[in-house]
């Protein structure tokens, strides 16, 4: 794009990821420490299993999640049947729902003790485990189902959206030329969305590979467990960020297949809205099976679970009933809101440098700044943790130089810590989600706006933002329930007496008691929903 | 520009609230802060001093190496004495001296230096199923025992309470014949090691196994649950090694932070901790066995019965704490 866009522009693009590469940087700083032989030792004994377990996960769960979203994507984007418009917003439900407190009803329902076992072992007068064969709920295949079953929305909110974006010209040329609802699919739908489903892939899979509480509560010790206890258990902070290195060398080796997968990929799709008239009305079996599909879907990865926190948060309501809730809940939301706020504007801002800056070196603040993303919440904990003290200890050595008392830790003894944590983390998203709704704005506007005379502000404020606003609420919308259920990040860096929602609760489930703190469970919920509802009415509204 | 705004004002809070922070106790506790909250919020209404308390499983040691002389730790409390002992190698905690702590505290519970000090006591117990196998003589060496095999039920070799006993085997019977224990123990599990001490017992009841490894106090906590009193119930408590040695016990303790910013009332407070009304709470509501020896157990602990408990002085486990943690990895206890 030719367009004289200020250097002051790039300037702030760099900035910004400067800083978000900040850990990255103090994390390989600190790999390259001398560690005592701590990572020969794990490199010895465990290391091996750590690593398979962790890139077996991410593979099952992309997996999982590909092959339960996309069915669901497809039929509510393309086919008319009974319940469509409300399957459309609630198989974004599972969002909402922290995976460990999935796993944990799960673990209720299905272990030895569960009631489907009880029942079995009734119906079939088995005695004892050695009975009988039943596959184990903690494990490596569990804990894959159990992520499958939070995460797959990611890829069912990207899918669908492209679904329904896809150009109604070619699928009306394909049905002209006679192809079918099947052929359509597979010859033209999902190839056209591939770029979307990368993306979803390489958001699922990053979450997994974060995902800490469901592998330590299921047993299943992968890096970022490994991360974790050789930081704190064996007090290697050096040994701990080699093996934050090995994690973010298996992460950026996918994203960059991610990125070769989907390089020659350019899309122009009509924004105007979704065709209605486009859809496939589905009847009578073929109508059963889809809406049997979606809601067993529903069922299973919300409903179920939901009913069941309902269940103890009943039960065990004047245990849990506390003034400390509403701290904890507002916690939770003005942090939450605070970073998607900041996240999207991020995102909105360094897209729109790479878009329109002539020089190619601006193409790089962005690549850079979504690799926050890629560093696990006890990754980046530790990447945070050694520049930011720093930042401390150089602001009261300069007060006392002043002959003032310093001010104590400011940085990270405060929620600022949490804040720039999850901004890192979380812009990525931010950024992915206004990548791809600026990927259908077609270059040729952003030539007429200029040959109109527009100036770059006025570009990105007039033209490109209420294009981009789709991509906008959905990055507000994903950082924001991230936010409410990131939990690793937030345990190693929360303040002093500072608890959220998702703290509070995970110290339950890491007792075997959520009973207790279902009712917290509830709130980061039904806290979840709200942005999803909101989301859900604008895309309503546009179509 | 609005954020911009937005932004300074939020950092305005973060320096108030920092600020704040100061003038109050602060406590870094490896204990669930729902344990010892009741307590603390005694000694507040007692003195009138705040305390605002961060729980972390993990990692409290680092926190405090990090923060170094701008920690706001006042006191750390911690769940076991390996947790202690890392603090006095890093060099994070101070003496606190004190004639009251001295009085409440019997000497072998305390550091000669006065730089920590034990709380309560709890057993490593080991649980059997009242149904299938009743109530057991039994010692720790018997858990690998192959007649065992698929019945025992432990939680992560590397959580503090198994690092400490297996540190415990090592300083007994030496490194090699407790590395042949650990592989005959991980031979005889009935499922890889998972959950807390009160999981392993639920598994007992449900039949999955007949053996737990667990602490004295959380057969205590689960008899007030009463979705976990049939767990309990199906459960006899068993003091190992009462024919030799006597059974491993663990601290809970204390340490007074060596940049404390409010000394005075930190020591206030530690000694509020050991004195009648707190170890009382600890024995009532968290059935842990009191270290003040003023105070007597709960009648339900009392109930279990005297037991004789492992002379091997406490700060010895301390020295095979990495050698535990070693041969944990090397026969892969958790894998």
């Amino acid at each position: 794009m030719i367009l004289g866009l200020s250097r002051s522009w790039s300037f702030l693009g760099y900035l910004i990821a400067a800083i978000i590469t900040l850990p990255l940087v103090a994390i390989i700083t600190q790999a390259l420490v001398p560690d005592e032989a701590v990572f020969a030792h794990l490199l010895e004994t465990v290391l091996p299993t750590y690593v398979a377990n962790t890139l077996l996960l991410m593979f099952w769960v992309g997996l999982g999640s590909l092959i339960i979203a996309i069915p669901a994507a497809w039929l509510v984007a393309k086919c008319h049947f009974p319940g469509r418009r409300i399957f459309q917003w609630a198989l974004l439900l599972p969002l909402a729902m922290p995976a460990y407190v999935v796993a944990y009803v799960y673990t209720d329902l299905l272990d030895y003790a569960g009631p489907l076992q009880k029942l079995l072992r009734e119906l079939f007068a088995w005695q004892s485990p050695q009975d009988y064969y039943f596959p184990e709920v903690r494990s490596l295949g569990g804990a894959s189902l159990m992520l499958s079953l939070v995460l797959f929305p990611y890829i069912y909110l990207l899918a669908r959206t492209t679904f329904m974006e896809q150009s109604s010209s070619l699928q009306h040329a394909a049905r002209v030329m006679g192809c079918g609802p099947w052929r359509s699919f597979w010859h033209l739908s999902l190839p056209m969305a591939r770029p979307a489903l990368a993306v979803g892939v390489a958001l699922v899979a990053m979450e997994t590979a974060a995902d800490f509480a469901t592998v330590s509560y299921f047993a299943v010790p992968t890096l970022t467990t490994a991360v974790y206890d050789t930081w704190l258990e064996y007090g290697s902070l050096s040994a701990a960020a080699k093996l934050s290195a090995i994690m973010l060398l298996v992460v950026f080796s996918m994203i960059g297949f991610e990125r070769f997968a989907r390089r020659k990929q350019q899309l122009f799709q009509k924004q105007t809205g979704v065709n209605q008239v486009e859809l496939y009305l589905l009847k009578g079996m073929r109508a059963k099976l889809a809406s049997g599909y979606c809601s067993a879907l529903l069922f299973f990865s919300f409903l179920l679970p939901f009913i069941i926190l309902l269940q103890y948060a009943w039960e065990y309501f004047d245990q849990s009933w506390s003034s400390a809730f509403w701290e904890y809940s507002l916690n939770s939301l003005y942090i939450s809101g605070i970073v998607s706020v900041i996240a999207v504007f991020i995102g909105v801002l360094l897209m729109f440098i790479r878009r329109i800056s002539p020089r190619r070196a601006d193409l790089l603040p962005s690549r850079f700044a979504s690799t926050g993303y890629a560093l696990p919440g006890t990754v980046l904990a530790i990447g945070i943790l050694v520049p930011l003290t720093y930042l401390d200890f150089a602001v009261n050595d300069l007060y006392e130089y002043l002959g003032h008392r310093g001010p104590g830790l400011i940085f990270t003894g405060s929620v600022f810590v949490l804040i720039f944590a999850f901004c890192i983390r979380f812009s990525a998203i931010a950024i992915g989600s206004v990548e791809s709704s600026y990927k259908r704005i077609s270059p040729s506007l952003d030539m007429a706006a200029i040959t109109m005379g527009l100036k770059p502000r006025s570009l990105l404020c007039r033209v490109h933002i209420p294009l981009l606003r789709r991509g906008i609420f959905a990055g507000l919308l994903l950082v924001f329930i991230e936010c409410m259920k990131e939990l690793p990040a937030a345990l190693l860096l929360r303040p002093v007496g500072f608890e959220n929602l998702a703290t509070y609760v995970f110290q339950f489930v890491s007792d075997e008691q959520l009973e207790h703190g279902a009712l917290a469970a509830i709130v980061i919920v039904l806290v979840g929903l709200v942005p999803l509802i909101y989301l859900n009415r604008s895309l309503e509204q546009e179509s | 520009m609005k954020i911009a705004r937005s932004l300074s004002i939020l950092g305005l809070v973060c320096l108030a609230s920092a600020a704040n922070a100061a003038e109050k106790l602060t406590v870094y506790s490896y204990r669930q802060a729902f344990l010892i909250d009741p307590i603390l919020e005694n000694f507040t209404k007692e003195t009138g001093i705040d305390v605002e308390v961060v729980f972390s499983k993990k990692g409290i040691a680092e926190r405090m190496v990090r923060e170094g002389r701008l920690s706001p730790a006042d006191i750390v409390l911690t769940s076991d004495f390996s947790r202690l002992m890392e603090l006095v190698d890093k060099e994070l905690v101070v003496q606190a001296s004190s004639e009251v702590l001295n009085n409440n505290i019997p000497t072998k519970f305390r550091s000669p230096d006065d730089n920590w000090y034990s709380l309560t006591m709890r057993v490593r117990n080991v649980y059997s199923s009242k149904e299938r196998l009743g109530k057991l003589a039994i010692d720790y060496e018997d858990l690998s025992d192959p007649k065992y095999m698929g019945k025992i039920c432990t939680r992560s070799g590397k959580h503090p309470y198994n690092i400490s006993l297996v540190a415990s085997m090592i300083a007994h019977h030496g490194e090699a014949e407790t590395r042949s224990w650990l592989e005959g123990l991980k031979a005889n599990l009935a499922r890889k090691p998972q959950g807390n001490d009160r999981a392993q017992v639920k598994a007992v009841k449900e039949g999955l196994c007949d053996i737990a490894i667990g602490n004295s106090y959380y057969l205590g906590k689960m008899l007030q649950d009463p979705k976990q009193v049939p767990w309990a119930e199906s459960v006899e408590i068993n003091f190992p090694n009462q024919a030799n040695r006597g059974s491993h016990i663990n601290v809970s303790g204390m340490a007074l932070a060596k940049y404390a910013p409010n000394k005075e009332n930190a020591i206030k407070l530690m000694e509020y901790l050991s004195g009648d009304e707190a170890q009382k709470a600890y024995a009532e509501v968290n059935y842990e066995y009191p270290i003040n020896e003023d105070v007597a157990p709960s009648e339900l602990v009392a109930s279990w019965g005297d037991f004789k408990a492992d002379s091997l002085p406490i700060f010895k486990l301390a020295e095979y704490h990495k050698t535990a943690v070693k041969l944990l990895d090397q026969v892969k206890f958790d894998l």
